[in-house]
């Protein structure tokens, strides 16, 4: 019979999740001699084992394919390089899409979470980031402003290490950054067709290491950021945060810990957290002082609608009803081209950093009369990359067989260039997720229901981003590989950038949002949320680096008022 | 779930600057398993295979990927393998620069992921019988003991320019999986990374790329010298 096990003992802080949230309040109440707990519902990361870094494709008898050929079926969930346990689908973790909605949530089971298989390009918010409304009516202004961030991003981009330059755009503020990385030939072209056509192409802003900070070694420029960096020159909360903060004794690890729901007591402050562990499919609880949940935007909603009691019917922290509301992503659309002049190139060595050394930031902020509002950055792709299985599919299919192949592949590697848009959404009623009550997952917990629509701003911005990409393309010399265009076929699905984000927002009105703007729950002083979850816009800078700057922020101001005994 | 690797090229039959690399790298990794607490530290495995080598040392010395004639097929039959290796070299075959299909393992690659994968293995037993079906009722024998005009010409109606033609559509889903996966395992084997040139895969302090590449692209671009 199985019983749930109750422990007695109280801990300081439970953190429910160990990505960029969750590893950032980590590090810095462990800093601070607090002890915390930490929950993470996948398995613990060793970087040795688990990073296929530096092996080559033949290594492996698949050659990264998946062990049953997955990729040629296209049932392989990320790519086999890349670090593991990164999932369109969670075998056994389903969760629902309404009618007329398309959605993808990508999810990660493993210490780090998503830090360990995200981009790692590092853009600050801009000033009218946190006041959209009253830049331009749209939107929902945060309670805090860029002057209030701005020392928090210091500290996450000091301690992250982020390349850039100083460059002055109000789109794109300056931060503490590493030197960037020179720009690879393809780049260079870019650069200049950017002159030529007055859009600013700037080096880029990555955590990667071009300097050794703390502790950690600077990077060895072999474009394997995505499968996961042994010497952790790429930023992941893992090894740059968890780890360091288990050498201090103050930090004890849960693995294979879902959270299931949030325990009240009868005045209303979270007493503890009920999760299952997945090993024996038992639920435990345990007490807590204070809970800071970081489990990604969407199960940090989901775990809170899922807590409901007496005292909260509607879900902990939720008298607003705003949880689950306002779900962002980013708006992606993709063009690629292929550049004549760059065929038959000297071969050389441009592995670089992982992704991009130079961007486009958003240039036409002051420009009158837009279709849109607000605005996309460009990320650029291109080079002599690794070759992989279906690197040379397409030029074999132009050459038909034999010798051709082979003259047709080297003369068109590396001449392939895309250019990828990530656009600001701007949050709208019909765009959400509620829990649905009709399917459980794997461990019993009520699943997500996604509701998602674009509205019209974003799609005139991605007519607009696929306008400049053909310029830009053609202004290489280079033509455009267009299979015809349509803007609304042609946008991302809701959730495909993995950057959600809005589902449990700040506010200093507590009728209309969850969290006060230290992302503490206006109706519960001990929950802290400390993921994207607070965030009450998603403008065209990736996430991560903010999660890391607010929950710092967050983590430090719950640490004072646990010293002041407020919490 | 890891598949095994193939064996890593013993440290000794590196060149010296990959050694170096490799336990740079292996030095390096250390520090960051050190970190790990005693919760994982019972069960630390040997790290992942990595042969440390270069893509200069592979294409220096690049190993085939040849099974050789005793090769066991893990599913194929030995003549469905023998004739999807020939297959492979027709489509891939040897020029002044670099050897056939065969040197790259992909009769062996597809081979295993039919073992692997059954709608992949129905594909490709059809396809080869398919395939021998088609040159016994054309020219007498199978596809193996056909003369080689007799060969090209099958290869020439499912690949040529105007793509498949209409007596061979029986084979054409065979016929592009059997070109996308030689192609593949090409370059994805150390002969097709020597071929296409890639130089990566290797440690650098800083990076930087030649002005020759530089000169190259921008004379040829738009925007001149």
């Amino acid at each position: 019979m199985f019983q749930v096990q109750r422990s007695p003992e109280v801990h300081d802080v439970v953190v429910i999740g160990s990505g960029a949230g969750g590893g950032t309040t980590v590090k810095v109440l462990t800093d601070l001699g607090i002890n915390v707990t930490l929950l993470e519902a996948g398995p613990m990361l060793d970087p040795m084992k688990d990073f296929k870094e530096h092996v080559w494709p033949w290594e492996v008898n698949h050659r990264g394919s998946g062990p049953n050929a997955e990729s040629y079926f296209g049932k392989q969930q990320w790519s086999y390089w890349n670090a593991p346990n990164g999932y369109w689908d969670v075998p056994g973790e389903p969760y629902s899409i309404a009618e007329d909605s398309e959605f993808r949530w990508f999810r990660s089971r493993i210490l780090g979470g998503r830090t360990n298989h995200y981009g790692r390009i590092s853009l600050r918010f801009a000033d009218y980031d946190f006041k959209p409304q009253a830049f331009d009516g749209l939107g929902f202004d945060w309670p805090v402003t860029y002057e209030e961030m701005s020392p928090w991003y210091d500290k996450a981009e000091g301690f992250m290490g982020v390349t850039g330059t100083h460059e002055g755009f109000r789109s794109a503020p300056d931060g503490n950054f590493l030197p960037p990385v020179p720009p690879r030939v393809h780049e260079m072209l870019v650069q200049r067709a950017g002159k030529k056509l007055n859009i600013p192409v700037i080096p880029s802003r990555m955590a990667m290491l071009t300097k050794g900070i703390n502790g950690r070694l600077p990077c060895h420029y072999c474009g394997q950021c995505g499968r996961g960096c042994h010497t952790a020159s790429a930023f992941t909360s893992s090894q740059a945060m968890i780890f360091p903060a288990m050498k201090t004794g103050k930090l004890k690890i849960i693995t294979g810990a879902m959270a299931r729901e949030l325990l009240v007591n009868d005045e209303g402050l979270i007493r503890g957290v009920s999760y299952i562990d997945k090993a024996t499919r038992s639920e435990k609880q345990i007490r807590a002082r204070a809970v800071v949940v970081a489990a990604s935007a969407c199960e940090s909603a989901r775990l809170l609608l899922n807590s409901k009691s007496t005292k909260y019917p509607n879900g902990v922290a939720n008298g607003s009803g705003v949880v689950g509301r306002y779900l962002t992503d980013t708006v992606g659309y993709s063009l690629g081209g292929n550049i004549p002049a760059l065929e038959n190139m000297p071969r050389h060595n441009c592995d670089g950093i992982g992704g991009m050394h130079v961007y486009v930031p958003w240039w036409e902020l002051d420009k009158k009369n837009k279709a849109f509002p607000r605005g996309y950055h460009i990320e650029i792709g291109g080079g002599f990359g690794m070759p992989q299985l279906g690197s040379f599919r397409g030029a074999a299919s132009q050459a038909g067989y034999g010798a051709a192949i082979k003259e047709r592949a080297r003369q068109q590697y590396g001449t392939n260039i895309n250019f990828a848009g990530r656009g600001e959404m701007i949050p709208n009623e019909n765009s959400y997720c509620e829990i649905d009550n009709t399917k459980v997952d794997q461990w019993g917990i009520p699943v997500l229901k996604f509701h998602w629509k674009w509205q019209d701003y974003e799609i005139k911005m991605v007519q607009h981003m696929h306008d400049t990409f053909t310029s830009l393309i053609e202004t290489m010399g280079g033509r455009v590989a267009n299979r015809g265009f349509n803007p609304e076929a042609a946008i991302s699905k809701g959730g495909q950038i993995i950057h959600e984000a809005g589902t449990v927002r700040m506010g200093d009105d507590p009728k209309k949002s969850a969290l006060n703007k230290y992302s503490q729950a206006h109706e519960v002083k001990n929950l802290v949320v400390a993921d994207a979850a607070p965030f009450n816009g998603n403008p065209d800078k990736n996430v991560t680096l903010t999660i890391v700057a607010n929950a710092w922020r967050a983590a430090e101001h719950l640490a004072e008022e646990m010293k002041k005994g407020n919490v | 779930m890891n598949e095994p690797v193939n064996p890593a090229i013993p440290l000794s039959d590196l060149p010296d600057v990959s050694r170096r690399n490799l336990f740079r790298i292996v030095g390096a990794t250390a520090i960051t398993a050190e970190m790990l607490a005693g919760q994982t530290a019972k069960d630390a495995p040997a790290p992942h295979a990595m042969t440390g080598m270069s893509a200069d040392a592979v294409a220096a010395n690049p190993k085939s990927l040849n099974g050789g004639p005793n090769y066991v097929p893990k599913h194929l039959k030995p003549h469905q393998f023998k004739t999807l290796r020939h297959l492979g070299d027709l489509i891939m075959p040897a020029d002044a620069t670099s050897p056939a299909a065969s040197e790259a393992g992909a009769a062996e690659f597809i081979d295993f992921l039919c073992s692997r994968n059954e709608d992949l293995a129905n594909i490709f037993d059809g396809g080869l019988a398919w395939l021998d079906q088609y040159m016994i009722h054309k020219h007498g024998t199978d596809f193996l003991s056909s003369k080689p005009a007799e060969q090209t010409a099958v290869l020439d109606l499912a690949y040529g320019t105007r793509g498949g033609a209409p007596e061979v559509a029986g084979g054409a889903q065979f016929f592009t999986w059997a070109r996308n996966m030689v192609v593949d395992a090409y370059y994805t084997s150390p002969v097709g990374v020597k071929d296409i040139g890639y130089k990566g895969n290797t440690v650098r302090s800083s990076f930087s790329v030649p002005q020759e590449a530089v000169d190259y692209a921008l004379k040829r671009s738009p925007f001149g010298g």
